[in-house]
């Protein structure tokens, strides 16, 4: 099967119908695994036990931002390439980006709160991200607000692509202004800065995270095609009931 | 384990994560339910897809 048979919403189904019982199971593996590591792992020297909340808040801050980027390749899609299902990929990846970036930012001020004394400060990372949750949310709603699917689609993929700007913002605030949030410590030049016993639990969990995106937004994708699916049949009999009144009149 | 003067921040983020992970795969699910419903009702009552196939049918 190419890329291009994926264009098919039938053929679509079909695959992901094969496909999500095998990538639940190994997302739910996954994530066992990572609860048990991140529980094993010992204290940091300087954070203690909170050093836990990092195994879950650097997953879900990676992911908010890796969301908005497949949006983006989704919204180029709907513009340029008209896709069929480029604008059911961004839709139905929103709630879901939406849900990462609310627990990457409540994780985070969860830790800051031991950790810097305060469960929320100013600084250019902890804004960029919480513009980037109230961009989920604007997306979700423009979606909702305008009625034709076409015309929305549209006008959420050029929303898309402006948000999109936001994505270095946010990955090179730490470097660009002075800021409480620490610098990269694993995705950065030179390798990691983590010890291995931490390095481990975060990249098992980051992979579950990243399984389980895959696996709700397969899930959701096919939702968004029955939905437009009711949608399609509901204009043909609202369609069927005008003509056969029309024919009695 | 133990978890040190700040548990309550570890426990209620762990908490936290899993109570958003669960509401996410419980609304896809009952959303696939609820579509699905839709597109029988609509076939039970007479509207077909111009392809002739089963909208609701998607194995």
């Amino acid at each position: 099967m190419t890329l291009i048979d994926l264009a098919n919403p039938t053929r679509f189904l079909t695959l992901t119908a094969r496909l999500l019982p095998w990538l639940a199971a190994a997302t739910a593996v996954l994530l066992l695994i990572g609860f048990y590591q991140s529980a094993m792992a010992p204290d940091d020297y300087q954070q203690g036990a909170t050093v836990k909340i990092m195994f879950i808040h650097v997953p879900n801050a990676w992911l908010s931002m890796f969301v908005w980027g497949v949006m983006s390749f989704a919204a180029l899609g709907t513009l340029v390439w008209r896709h069929p299902l480029a604008d059911v990929a961004a839709k139905a990846a929103a709630p879901i980006g939406a849900a990462f970036t609310f627990l990457a930012l409540v994780t985070g001020s969860l830790w800051g709160r031991p950790m810097w004394g305060t469960y929320w400060e100013w600084d250019a990372r902890l804004t960029s991200v919480l513009i980037l949750f109230l961009m989920y949310l604007g997306l979700m709603a423009l979606w909702r607000a305008v009625e034709d699917p076409s015309r929305a689609a549209r006008a959420a993929a050029v929303l898309t692509l402006v948000g999109a700007i936001n994505l270095p913002i946010i990955k090179f605030s730490v470097d660009w202004w002075n800021t409480l949030h620490q610098p990269a410590s694993v995705l950065r030049m030179g390798g990691s800065t983590l010890d291995r016993a931490f390095l481990v639990p975060l990249l098992v969990m980051a992979l579950a995270f990243s399984l389980l995106f895959v696996t709700l937004h397969l899930a959701a994708m096919r939702n968004e095609i029955l939905r437009r699916r009711v949608r399609a049949l509901q204009l043909m009999q609202v369609a069927q009931v005008t003509q056969s009144s029309q024919r009695s009149a | 384990m133990s978890l040190g003067p700040y548990a309550s921040f570890i426990v209620t983020s762990y908490a936290l994560a899993t109570a958003v992970v669960l509401i996410l795969i419980v609304w896809i699910a009952i959303d696939y339910r609820r579509q699905k419903r839709r597109l029988r009702e609509l076939e039970a009552s007479g509207v077909v897809r111009r392809s002739g196939r089963s909208a609701a049918d998607i194995q």
